[in-house]
């Protein structure tokens, strides 16, 4: 038995969802769209399965969430369900019976679910269920999930389903209701498939929707050309056609939600004094931007610590595994390839998941709603929504929970455009790249005495991104994603309080999602990275090796001379008793530990010459050189060149690159790699590194897709490869030729 | 005249709409000739505007106001 859950958005569809299966629950995709379909079994029986269809205000299929809910109730994209049970907020009776008409229609059995009976009372408006149970002639359940109460009722309701209801009570226009049977007979004729039970909503639909009539154009031609014939006729006459069916139901709603609800308080909600604040001429914004800056300073203050533990125990475990295993390319690959690798996804988990924290408060408490409607007419101008403002501001902490929040878009044209200009906001893995070339290469003083060049060098870098962000959107409205102008009608639900327990569930799954369905990809991408960095091996490094022969030569002699010192003395074993009386043996002593250091310090240096002659020798370093005649117009030599394609896997990645390839270990962004990088040369003397070349690598950093993570997620939520590609490929150019712009437009203009 | 000419504080009924693709949007979401729109308030921009219809808040942009014919409803 299969039961489908059915509503409007904002009625607290999930959290009865939640209690029907006590979160016995997967999450999939419906087949071929990114919309998720979510189903459990009841609790207590496990033979019954609950869907949860994504929130609709109306079945007529014009988003990609009503196609859905349309096409599961009708049977055509599984099986029809048994039951549905349309959930409805008691206090907006009107709105919400709505779509309760269109189910009716379909001829399925419906059980009302009554949602919010406590909100509705706290409001001081009296619900009477048994009113609306028989005016609509369904078994109406009052309940309040939040709380659980009248889940039992409901259940039992479920258990014991009732007949499909009287169809069609409401009252179409009588001009317009003369003409259905003979359409009706047409359509049948056409188009057997169509259940004749779902014949009249067809026709409806057609009649009022260009979309849906253009859909049977080619299944049903003589069926459009009626239709059409008929819509003259109705214009010529002055008939409302269009209204027919909207009218028709809320004419009889009308009535029957008056009879239900009776308003026994003033209307001035909590909700509407919250807003005179959080929508506020001035408060408004002032509000919006200090929520922002809050949840920000959250994201980074409570995430990095977090990164850094995560960091570190990824590279203590990567030693723990080098030390148990034995010594050779397949531990290397487990350490450097798989357990690196690995870490590099992990390590964003801490802000991905503070951020879906704070997306979700938001959305849960209904601010999200407000935000879009503050800032839709600044998001207009670059033509998106509101809707995309949170969005792209999380991506400056992470593009990934950016492009997952997307989802709150009713657009399916705004919400590809949002992901596909997500990435283009500086995100934090761009930090330490910008860190690194602007400490080293910026000058240090201050514009007109105020403002450091350091600090607004890190700025312009964000105001870059952010900008081409808001140009990519505009050309892509415009070329890509043409098609009929977008509206904006946007429900502004009453703000309620957030459920922990369904926040961090959804924090859960969310997170899950990006960790499973990324992972395998940046898994196979490390992988494949850490091939390209150590084949083929170089095993033999004459500098390393003398280094090495030279410090153990070194270490004998200091041992020999330590050993004259106090002959016959066994220096190996050191007994403090004895140091104390014997201050020849303590010198002796001393001398060996200095000379051991000294040949610890000698082997870390052969070792990083020979990780570094590995690199060089690898197909990594071939491809940096293969690429150095592309991006000498950038101004970058081979080292940098392979520095970004090591960076393809992950943005970071390039600093410890090229600490490796310029021999400094692992001091990450440290003044060792600092000083490398300014001290290197060109065989004619010419510095590698200038102030030019640095802000050129800085551009090409803001604009260039280097991040695994984020194409996994975008092949993930738009379920193609397609856009994916799209986005690297134009982020790539789009880098390119700023950087191109960048360094060329400075040399002529004689910086160097 | 139209829902745009509304000011805040203001209240109207809907009489019919100018073709577009978001009528059938609006009047699914309540907004059907005869029914009493209110307007609560703008946006801090200016647009969009924040509507109370059928008891519950609605926001849509001015441009789509413009589409809404309405008669001002007195005092």
């Amino acid at each position: 038995m299969r039961v489908a859950l059915c509503g409007n958005p904002n009625v607290g569809k999930t959290t009865l969802f939640n209690q029907l299966t006590g979160l016995r629950q997967r999450v999939a995709n419906f087949p071929g769209v990114t919309v998720e379909r979510k189903a459990g079994t009841l609790a207590g029986a496990p033979h019954v399965e609950v869907v949860d269809l994504p929130g609709t205000y109306s079945l007529t299929p014009r988003s990609i969430d009503e196609r859905i809910a349309y096409e599961v109730l009708v049977g055509r994209l599984e099986k029809e369900p048994d039951v549905v049970v349309c959930v409805l907020d008691a206090g907006n009776l009107e709105r919400n019976l709505y779509v309760v008409t269109q189910v009716i229609d379909l001829g399925l059995p419906v059980i009302v679910a009554l949602n919010m009976m406590d909100v509705a009372e706290e409001n001081g408006l009296a619900v009477d269920a048994s009113a609306l149970e028989n005016d609509l002639g369904v078994p109406v359940v009052p309940i309040t999930a939040s709380r659980g109460e009248g889940i039992d009722e409901l259940k039992k309701c479920i258990l014991n389903p009732p007949e499909p209801a009287q169809v069609y009570r409401w009252q179409l226009m009588d001009a317009v209701d003369a003409k259905i049977p003979a359409l009706i007979k047409r359509l049948a004729e056409e188009a057997p498939h169509v259940k004749p039970m779902h014949l009249r909503m067809e026709v409806l639909r057609a009649l009022a929707e260009e979309e849906a009539l253009d859909a049977w154009r080619l299944g049903a031609p003589e069926f459009v050309n009626r239709i059409e014939a008929l819509q003259e006729e109705f214009a010529k006459r002055g008939i409302a056609w269009r209204h027919a069916e909207v009218s028709g139901r809320y004419a009889w709603i009308g009535p029957i939600a008056q009879r239900a609800s009776r308003r026994v308080s003033g209307p001035a909600t909590l909700s509407d004094r919250i807003d005179a604040v959080f929508t506020h001429r001035v408060a408004g914004p002032l509000c919006f931007l200090l929520i922002l800056v809050c949840v920000f300073e959250a994201v980074f203050s409570w995430a990095i610590p977090a990164m850094d533990l995560i960091e570190a125990g990824v590279a203590a475990l990567a030693g723990i595994v080098h030390s148990v295993l034995p010594a050779g390319w397949v531990t290397d690959l487990l350490t450097d390839g798989i357990v690196i690798g690995v870490g590099n996804v992990v390590v964003f988990l801490p802000q991905i998941l503070l951020l879906f924290f704070f997306l979700g408060i938001m959305e849960d408490s209904g601010y999200m709603a407000r935000s879009a409607f503050i800032m839709d007419r600044l998001m207009k101008r670059v033509g998106l929504s509101g809707g995309s403002v949170l969005p792209l501001l999380s991506s400056y902490a992470c593009a990934i929970p950016g492009i997952m929040a997307a989802r709150t878009l009713d657009s399916e044209r705004d919400r590809l455009i949002t992901i596909m200009v997500a990435p283009l906001m500086s995100c934090s893995a761009r930090l330490p790249v910008y860190t690194l070339f602007i400490a080293a290469f910026l000058p240090t003083g201050k514009l007109l005495g105020v403002f450091g060049y350091q600090g607004l060098a890190m700025f312009s870098m964000y105001m870059m991104g952010t900008i081409m962000a808001f140009v990519a959107a505009a050309i892509l409205k415009r070329l890509v994603f043409k098609g009929p102008a977008s509206y904006f009608v946007m429900e502004l639900p009453p703000y309620r309080r957030p459920r922990l327990r369904q926040l961090f569930w959804r924090m859960y799954q969310r997170s899950k999602v990006f960790a499973v369905r990324a992972g395998k990809i940046i898994l196979g991408c490390s992988i494949a990275l850490w091939f390209l960095a150590s084949f083929p091996r170089t095993e033999i490094s004459p500098e390393a090796t003398q280094i090495e022969e030279l410090a153990i030569q070194e270490r004998n002699r200091e041992y020999a001379a330590a050993q004259a010192l106090a002959p016959g003395r066994d220096l190996t074993v050191a007994t403090d008793s004895l140091l104390l009386v014997d201050s020849t043996l303590a010198n002796a002593l001393d001398l060996t530990a200095r000379a051991d250091a000294k040949y610890t310090a000698a082997l870390d240096s052969a070792n990083i010459i020979r990780q570094s002659t590995q690199i060089r020798e690898s197909a990594i370093g071939h491809l940096g050189r293969i690429l150095e005649p592309v991006m000498q117009p950038l101004g970058f030599d081979w080292k940098i060149s392979a520095g970004l394609v090591s960076a393809f896997a992950a943005r970071e990645v390039i600093v410890s690159t090229l600490g490796i390839i310029y021999s400094v270990g692992d001091a990450e962004g440290g003044v060792a790699l600092r000083d490398a990088l300014k001290a290197d040369k060109y065989p004619d003397g010419r510095p590698v590194f200038t102030p030019l070349v640095a802000m050129s690598l800085l551009v090409f950093f803001v604009f260039a897709l280097q991040c695994m993570s984020t194409l996994a997620i975008a092949r993930r939520e738009t379920n193609t490869w397609r856009w994916p590609m799209v986005m690297w490929l134009y982020m790539t150019v789009l880098a390119y030729l700023a950087s191109l712009l960048v360094y060329q437009g400075g040399l002529l203009l004689g910086f160097s | 005249m139209t829902l745009r000419d509304l000011r805040p504080g203001e209240s109207g009924t809907i009489l019919g709409f100018e073709p577009s693709a978001a009528i059938n949007r609006l009047m699914e979401m309540g907004m059907v000739p005869g029914s009493q729109v209110h307007v609560v308030r703008l946006a801090p921009f200016g647009d969009p505007i924040d509507l109370k219809v059928r008891d519950y808040h609605l926001s849509i942009r001015k441009s789509e106001a413009a589409l809404i014919r309405i008669s001002r409803q007195e005092g």
